[in-house]
């Protein structure tokens, strides 16, 4: 066990955990921060997506010792009150259906943006290929990150 | 449509429950608190709120609540089922808050999400509940009033009595109606007076979704709780031998090692208990990292099973053995037994005319077979349930589809009494039929019952993908007799699975020819099988329309022309009585997709696939679109007709057929578990293929059939025949017909 202090959504969080708990963990047991959901543990479905120094990153796979001192943000972080253009067209087009994939796509799609505020639909391919939908929700997950990035 | 006067029986679900003298505040709970408000919001709530029945109260500002009462695994069934509600009742929908009801069949009555029933099936129950607190307002509007009831109109919220000018804010008259008895009968609106049903309404838990709020029942988090998790046996045919504790009870966080029974020697399981491993060992300590550190370790001798048989009482309340082999199964060897099966008879359960007479003289005959592998449902959340048993009480919160099933169950093996056990429905993140099995609420409830504590059981992926329910692997033969002039003149279908029969002997084509066979056959299995979206459908559907297509290229007919002229028939003269579906509403969503995608002008039809089908109460029709490239399929685009009765959110409606046409072309595409010596060979979406979002469909549109038939479901019904419109679609864009799942590219075709 040791202690970190972490940088969560701009704010200092003290936890006191095995350094190789996945920050995954850290943020849904010791923080109860449950935005960002467990789908595979193997970075294969994207359900854990989190930015650290504004990068997409599976949180199933970093430990919490690999991001001691950068800067986490969560999908309760990404905007204050769901103002993000991403949050706003995903409630414009309706997209969730279960909506358990959802905070994983949104923060994959919002580290996209920043570095392609235009992307093409083989740019959306790319970089949402990694975050599965068993509902079946693509068509207006991309119609929606589109929107966004006229919007943004 | 007329108006539909329906009276509220003894046994009714509603009750009027004011206090006495006024205003009850409820206070939020886990779920309710859900609704993320904004400051705004949260002024815009009442002080004071007043019960009208079990699915409304009144705010006295006029803000409404209302308690949608079917659990909700993205069918949209809290945004729908409470537009039900709001309509009757007459307010605008931007002052309806949403509440999830816990279980409470005495006042929501069958809790139930499964079989595409539920706006089916609550169809005119909530309409009352609106129409009746409706009632009770303008009741209590008249007698402040002293005019007749019959006088006061309501629009938006407001009760107006026109000849003497006066109007009154439901929510200034709240406390009084709900002192007025509840009406034995309630009049209905007319279709035509809809404000808000056949309206889109957006998702109310969207902004929920995408902010992160805690929702799930993996997310139900209570003070002191413990973290579990399960160890079963790594195959079928395995139960547990022994378990060494000492192998990680000295681990960091870890509290405790348990061994589970699920099930009280003699307990008679009903069918949705259906469980490979009641007897399985629980890992319990402080965070979930930690817990499967110790998974991990845990040192476990597992056994091989002897075969047994069970009495299982079905759905409808009958009861039938089942026998459980013992033995390590493989896919390679169900192969082999299934080719046995297919080649002998079956069990005759359909026969028309005579078949065989009509082979014999047939020009030409055309055999085909079709093979579907098992499947797992891999919803996105893993199976989890939070339990704390006190003494002789439970509190659960957990995602599932049949609370009412399993809590009898929770019940015997825990040795308490039903109506001690509270129950809170959790939002679940996918079901696709795999949450109607809670053996994992019976798993948590014993854990927390050893452990004297408040418990959450998550299982991991793996745990997830290899713990059975699956879809059964499937197997259909079909034969069809042509004459000299092309006619197509008897159908054979012989099918059987392991463990179940897939075959529904009174579906189209049945009922459209002179002569028809259907035969089915099953094979044993310690393999457990469940609901799966459109159980059996799912795999007959693809097969009888890739069938079907056969047939029209061999006699020289347009596919669609072919379909509907066996629709004419069935439905100008059906042959035998028994037949499942309405031919002229099936015709209808074939003519409607065909108009749709300029099926007849458009003359490139050269990739395109048709299917359409009847099933849960719902015909669905698709035209997919699809090219080659680098050797893979790629949906170009997916025209969809619906005939679903009356939509109630069309917007949301399209969801679910686009999620079933993209869920379906991902399992026709990648679907696939296998067994050797009885293990699952996928564990995890490293080797289980899901479909991604580069495979999915470029385009998708859903056309709905309009008329003003009561409302059927929605959340299976697309998905069956998209296997056949792929199937169909490939073989046109390839020349080579797909006969087993997962569809694979055989041949390239150029330009
Ligand atoms: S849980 Fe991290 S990628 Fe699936
Ligand atoms: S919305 Fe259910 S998994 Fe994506």
């Amino acid at each position: 066990m040791e202690v970190f202090t972490l940088n969560i959504n701009g704010e200092k969080q003290e936890v006191n955990v095995d350094p190789n708990t996945p920050i995954l963990w850290v943020l849904r047991d010791s923080l109860q921060m449950m935005g960002t959901k467990y789908g595979c543990g193997i970075a294969q479905c994207g359900a854990c997506t989190i930015h650290v120094e504004g990068v997409a990153m599976r949180s199933c796979q970093l430990s919490v010792a690999a991001v001691k001192g950068k800067k986490i943000t969560t999908i309760e972080g990404l905007s204050e009150n769901a103002s993000h253009p991403l949050q706003e067209a995903w409630i414009e087009h309706d997209v969730p259906q279960c909506g358990y994939c959802q905070a994983g796509q949104i923060m994959s799609a919002a580290a996209l943006l920043k570095d392609k505020p235009n992307p093409s639909d083989a740019d959306i391919d790319a970089a949402m290929n990694g975050n599965i939908c068993r509902c079946g929700t693509y068509t207006r997950i991309k119609a929606a990150i589109k929107t966004a990035a006229k919007n943004g | 449509m007329t108006i539909i006067k329906t009276s509220v029986g003894r046994r009714s679900f509603l009750k009027s429950s004011a206090m006495a003298g006024g205003g009850l505040v409820i206070g939020f709970n886990f779920l309710s608190s859900c609704q993320s408000k904004t400051e705004e919001e949260i002024m815009a709530m009442p002080k004071e709120w007043f019960d009208i029945n079990a699915y409304l109260k009144i705010g006295d500002n006029g803000v409404v609540t209302i308690v949608s009462p079917n659990p909700e695994f993205g069918q949209n069934v809290r945004t729908s089922m409470p537009m039900l509600i709001a309509e009757e009742l007459d307010v605008d929908w931007e002052k309806v808050i949403v509440e999830q009801a816990p279980y409470h069949p005495e006042k929501y009555g069958f809790q139930f999400t499964g079989g595409s029933r539920g706006i089916m099936s609550r169809w005119e129950p909530l309409r009352m509940a609106g129409a009746s607190a409706r009632h009770m307002l303008r009741e209590a509007a008249a007698q402040q009033w002293q005019v007749p009831m019959e006088e006061i109109s309501t629009a938006s919220g407001v009760l107006h009595h026109e000849l003497t000018g006066k109007s009154i804010p439901y929510g200034e008259i709240a406390s009084e109606a709900s002192n007025i008895p509840v009406p034995k009968e309630v009049v209905l609106k007319e279709i035509k007076d809809f404000k808000i049903i056949g309206t889109s309404r957006k998702n109310v838990d969207s902004k929920s979704i995408v902010t992160g709020e805690p929702m799930f029942g993996v997310d139900y988090y209570q003070e002191g709780m413990f973290y579990a998790m399960i160890e079963h046996p790594p195959a079928f045919g395995m139960t547990l031998k022994s378990v060494d504790k000492s192998s990680v009870i000295n681990m960091p966080g870890i509290k405790d090692v348990l061994t589970i029974k699920s099930y009280k020697d003699g307990y008679e399981k009903r069918v949705f208990d259906t469980n490979a491993f009641s007897e399985i060992v629980a890992i319990v300590g402080n965070s979930t990292w930690e817990v499967m550190q110790a998974k991990k370790q845990l040192k476990i001798e597992w056994q091989a099973i002897e075969a047994y048989s069970e009495t299982v009482t079905s759905f409808r309340g009958d009861k039938k053995t089942v026998n459980i082999p013992a033995g390590l199964e493989s896919t390679a060897k169900h192969n082999k037994q299934m080719d046995i099966l297919s080649a002998k008879q079956g069990k005759i359960v359909r026969k028309d005319g005579n078949p065989d007479l009509a082979f014999k003289n047939a020009a030409k005959v055309i055999e085909r077979t079709y093979s579907a592998p098992f499947l797992a449902h891999n919803c996105m959340e893993p199976m989890n349930a939070f339990a704390h048993v006190t003494g002789d009480s439970v509190k659960i919160a957990a995602p599932l589809q049949i609370p009412g099933s399993i809590l009898p169950t929770v019940a015997a093996s825990l040795g308490v009494a039903v109506e001690n056990i509270e129950m809170d429905i959790t939002r679940m993140g996918g079901g696709f039929g795999r949450r109607a099995y809670a053996h994992y609420v019976v798993e948590a409830a014993l854990i927390s019952q050893q452990m004297e504590a408040p418990v959450k059981l998550i299982y991991s992926r793996e745990d997830d993908m290899t713990h059975g329910i699956y879809r059964p692997t499937y197997r259909a033969t079909y034969r069809a007799a042509i004459d000299a002039n092309n006619n197509l003149t008897a159908l054979h279908v012989k099918a059987g699975g392991i463990p179940e029969s897939p075959l529904f002997a009174d579906r189209f084509p049945a009922g459209a020819l002179d002569n028809y066979l259907a035969e089915e056959w099953s094979i044993e299995s310690n393999i457990t099988i469940g609901a799966f979206r459109a159980p059996r459908s799912n795999f007959m559907a693809g097969a009888e329309q890739s069938f079907l297509d056969e047939i029209a290229e061999t006699i020289g007919k347009d596919p669609i022309q072919f379909r509907l002229d066996l629709l004419q028939r069935a439905e100008d003269n059906p042959v035998g009585e028994k037949n499942d579906y309405d031919a002229a509403r099936y015709a209808g969503v074939l003519k409607l997709v065909r108009d749709k995608s300029d099926w007849d002008v458009n003359q490139s039809n050269a990739h395109r696939g048709i299917s359409a089908y009847f099933c849960h109460n719902t015909y669905a029709a698709h035209i997919l679109d699809v090219t080659i490239e680098n050797g893979k399929p790629v949906v170009q685009n997916v025209s969809c007709a619906i005939d679903c009765g009356v939509v109630v959110n069309p917007d949301a409606a399209k969801n679910m057929a686009e999620g079933a046409i993209i869920d379906g072309i991902g399992n026709a595409l990648f679907g696939e578990l296998s067994f050797k010596d009885g293990i699952p060979e996928k564990k995890n979406f490293d080797t289980y293929r899901m479909i991604r979002m580069s495979e999915a469909p470029k385009n998708i549109d859903v056309h709905f059939v309009e008329n003003e038939i009561a409302p059927t479901g929605m959340g299976e019904p697309p998905f069956p025949p998209i296997f056949g419109a792929l199937a169909n679609a490939m073989y046109k864009a390839t020349g080579t017909r797909n006969y087993d799942q997962p569809f694979k590219v055989t041949k390239d075709v150029l330009g």
